[in-house]
């Protein structure tokens, strides 16, 4: 018997269990269901509601199964009449002051208390006294408060402080007087402050945007991915007929574990305003409604006679990028472009990806961030970055002088501070350090051996090993790693979209970029294949409606390599048509070869010719490629980040009011404390 | 004037005026951090805001909170939740006297109704609230440990022991006329010897 395995015995079953673990995981080990509001696996153990009671042999009195370790030879009873009695007790006592407002609360149907009192309730209550109310706390645009029904559990409490890294929830007084609220009731600053609407256990934390819009088994539920941002977190996308009405974290312990950034949660507002919904063609400097017929006739004589370039925006899937690049190359090579910032890359995969697994990051005990906010870009990153933070890795910054929710060393602003004597002396000590580079410098790189010289220096300090690759690449756009793995993009490695050779082309067919607004492009004809009215819907000659990300399927890789899928939702507004089957359309028409008839086709050959996609969720493997210089050299050059404002990075979110509300509630409104100074 | 004791509210207010540490305070602080293990500062956070009310006219208001978490390198919220936790922390301004009347069974069945009473009359202010002329705020609390000599009340930091209504009269005048109070027993007594 190993020394960490103790011998236990829950409801007479024997069982072997790690020593280190609580009661209540044994008993979850032995298939016991053991109830329970504060314990959450992501937080610090609290103990303070009292539900998760259970019997131990030998002991007097029922104990709290979430915060007792585990002994040897402990004999645990879970289902006993005591059990039963003593959190039928406990159970009297949460709903002491718990208002009777399940029909109107938010929380109906999915509420943790209210399925637990079907269990362990009674059918009335013994209590004649008031009720206590308590004022609702104002926590900003996204978290709607509900006071009186919170139960003190202090889940979100230990969620701002351990996973959000925000300490600005707290709960002040005590017994009866004891309220949960925010400092001076000032909005939560956090990018991932909606999780506390999942993590309230009662119906006190709920949704603003989406109050007494739908009760959970009304909804449909579709599994999908978050595209606005380059992580690839998992959601559940609940719809009720052609409308969203929230997007909710699935639990995904390699990639965002249970949380999700407040953009994916709530910008779905923004999935409806500003829609392209039918073609569009420009007449006399103005665009004006056409139909398909029209606009594809129009845009079918144009590829007869003119050379087109296509650029793809941060939104699109890989099939789509597949079918693009079939297209295309029926006009040559060095066509499509996926790096409009101009993101530099050598050849391979691990140039271009996060190649530390992102539940690995919490375990480096050094970080660099050199040019890259993942606070803004990337949260559910920026949480791992802060775990580690907490397990006591010290942080560096090579940048912006950036202010995150942990403690960064600022070393300067140029790409050669990586050569500074207390990085060097840091990293010569470490045993685990991890270097992220961002596009703010990533964009800026003129000279390919610079990135070279990134690789030298990685190998140099033992980023990069024989069993580990700790030199990472932080783009936040989540087509990105997939399209360049099915080669998106011309073969400049640096400065790709400045230096595209714009007398070779006349005519420019952007997916979602509005990159093609340039002056670069004000000679050609341009045809725009979008979902939302922004600049380069505007700026263009045709446009062309297509789906949203929740309106087709589509796989998408996430920023470590890892293909998955977005499953469709509800059917594309307006006339919308998913970008293949237009190419499809067109390429039949110019008798071009497109084989694939449907999506499901298009699909497997795009398996067939790029295999590597085919293993949903698994990261895709790779060698370390070895492009290493004998001398290490930085250029000089400014770091200009691709996201300035966390709450309006793409299109779809600067349609969102909800979006819109935080950027003035949270982002522009001093806080109290700047105000009084 | 908010009806509930001074010490039990969550509701904390600005004073309006910048709180700084004086520097009879600032030694102190050192002393009392260095009481704690390296890293364990914040546990400091309690003999601080006791620093700081004594301080800010016996009252902790946000600037003091403010004050105490960038002493202590940590979160304001925090603070908050200690300073409303603690019913011996204000958190609204109290008069100059603060008489804290002992409501307890010993005291209670010696007469503090009586004692109550009488305070309520000569300061001319309810339970929980202070006077017009800002000199007294009297609540009600429960025992401060010197059941043998009740009924008994607290003013600030002086204990008055031994009390009927005459004797809690004669207190209450003399601080209206600045003039120094007996501290302790009112019948002579020392300590709690038998009476």
């Amino acid at each position: 018997m190993s020394d960490d395995l103790i011998n236990i015995k829950v409801n007479q079953k024997e069982i072997q269990v790690d020593k280190n673990l609580t009661v209540m995981q044994a008993c979850e080990i032995a298939g016991e269901e053991i109830p329970r509001f504060c314990y959450h696996d992501k937080l610090s153990i609290a103990g303070n509601c009292r539900m998760c009671l259970v019997e131990i042999e030998k002991a007097p009195k029922l104990v709290s199964s979430c915060t007792m370790p585990l002994m040897e030879g402990m004999s645990i009873i879970t289902n006993s009449e005591k059990v039963n009695a003593g959190r039928k007790g406990v159970m009297e006592f949460l709903l002491i002051n718990h208002p009777l407002d399940c029909p109107i609360c938010d929380q109906g149907g999915e509420c943790d208390l209210q399925d637990q009192a079907m269990y362990y309730g009674f059918d009335k209550s013994r209590y004649k006294e008031n009720k206590r109310a308590v004022d609702n706390k104002n926590m900003g645009p996204l978290v709607n408060t509900i006071m009186t029904r919170c139960i003190h559990c202090t889940r979100c409490v230990r969620f701002a402080t351990e996973v959000a890294g925000v300490p600005e929830l707290g709960m002040l007084g005590r017994g009866e007087n004891a309220e949960i609220t925010t400092y001076l009731e000032q909005s939560i600053t956090s990018e991932l402050s909606g999780n506390v609407i999942d993590l309230c256990p009662v119906g006190a934390l709920t949704s603003k945007p989406y109050q007494f819009k739908a009760r959970p088994w009304e909804l449909k539920r579709t599994d999908s991915i978050d595209i606005f941002d380059s992580v690839g977190s998992n959601i559940r996308v609940d719809s009720r007929a052609e409308e969203i009405l929230r997007v909710t974290p699935r639990t995904n312990e390699y990639i965002n574990e249970e949380w999700i950034s407040d953009k994916v949660r709530f910008n779905y507002d923004g999935y409806y305003q500003q829609r392209i919904d039918t073609p569009y063609i420009k007449e006399n400097q103005k665009l004006s409604i056409s139909n398909w017929e029209q606009s594809l006739k129009v845009l079918k004589d144009k590829l007869k006679t003119l050379k087109p370039l296509a650029l793809i925006g941060e939104h699109v899937d890989l099939e789509t990028g597949y079918a693009i690049k079939k297209f295309m190359s029926n006009y040559g090579k060095d066509n499509v472009e996926c790096r409009t910032d101009n993101h530099a890359i050598l050849e391979s995969l691990d140039s271009y990806r996060f190649n530390t697994p992102l539940n690995d990051i919490e375990n480096s005990d050094l970080i660099i961030l050199v040019g890259t906010n993942p606070k803004v870009e990337t949260p559910i990153i920026n949480h791992k970055i802060f775990k580690a933070y907490n397990n006591d890795a010290k942080v560096f910054n090579i940048g912006e002088n950036l202010s995150l929710n942990y403690k960064t060393e600022y070393l300067g602003e140029s790409l050669s501070s990586l050569n500074n004597e207390n990085l060097i002396k840091a990293l010569k000590k470490s045993t685990n350090p991890l270097i992220i580079i961002g596009s703010a410098f990533l964009n800026k790189i003129k000279n390919i051996k610079t990135l070279k010289s990134i690789f030298s220096y990685a190998d140099k300090y033992k980023v990069i090993t024989k069993e580990k690759n700790n030199l990472n690449f932080l783009n936040p756009y989540a087509s990105r790693v997939g399209q360049l793995i099915i080669g998106n993009t011309t073969n400049n490695l640096c400065e790709p979209f400045s230096n595209l050779k714009k007398d070779n082309f006349e005519l420019v067919l952007s997916f979602g970029s509005e990159h093609i607004a340039n002056e670069q492009f004000t000679n050609c004809f341009k045809v725009y294949f979008g979902h939302h009215g922004d600049d380069g819907a505007m700026g263009s000659d045709i446009v062309l409606p297509t789906p949203l990300y929740t309106e087709k399927n589509g796989t998408f890789v996430n920023i470590e390599g890892r293909p998955q899928e977005a499953k469709k939702c509800h059917n594309p507004i307006g006339s919308a048509k998913e970008e293949w089957s237009i190419l499809k359309k067109l390429s039949d028409e110019l008798s071009f070869d497109f084989n694939p008839n449907t999506f499901d086709q298009l699909r497997s050959e795009l398996f067939d010719k790029h295999p590597i996609l085919s293993d949903y969720h698994e990261i895709i493997a790779v060698e370390n490629s070895t492009s290493i210089t004998p001398d290490i050299e930085f250029e000089d050059c400014k770091a200009e980040y691709p996201v300035s404002n966390f709450y309006m990075s793409d299109v779809i979110s600067k349609n969102s009011v909800t979006m819109a509300k935080c950027v003035e509630e949270i982002i522009s409104t001093p806080s109290l404390l700047e105000k009084s100074a | 004037m908010s009806s509930n004791h001074p010490g039990l509210s969550n509701n904390f207010s600005r004073s309006g005026e910048k709180f700084s540490w004086s520097k009879d305070n600032l030694r102190s602080i050192k002393n009392i951090i260095s009481k704690y293990p390296k890293g364990r500062e914040q546990s400091a956070v309690m003999p601080l805001l006791y620093l700081a009310q004594e301080q800010n006219n016996n009252w902790i208001s946000i600037e003091c909170i403010e004050t105490i978490a960038e002493t202590l390198n940590m979160p304001k919220i925090r603070v908050t939740e200690v300073a409303s936790f603690y019913s011996m922390y204000n958190t609204r301004p109290v008069g100059e006297n603060l008489i804290q009347i002992c409501r307890t069974s010993p005291c209670w069945l010696r007469g503090s109704n009586k004692i109550t009473k009488t305070i309520c009359k000569e300061t001319k202010c309810e339970i929980n609230d202070t006077s017009d002329d800002n000199k007294f705020t009297v609540v009600e609390v429960e025992c401060l440990g010197a059941c043998s000599n009740g009924p008994m009340i607290q003013i600030n930091n002086d204990f008055f022991e031994d009390l009927d209504e005459e004797s809690t009269k004669i207190i209450i005048d003399n601080i209206k006329e600045g003039k120094p109070n007996v501290i302790g027993s009112q019948k002579g007594r020392r300590s709690s010897e038998n009476a």
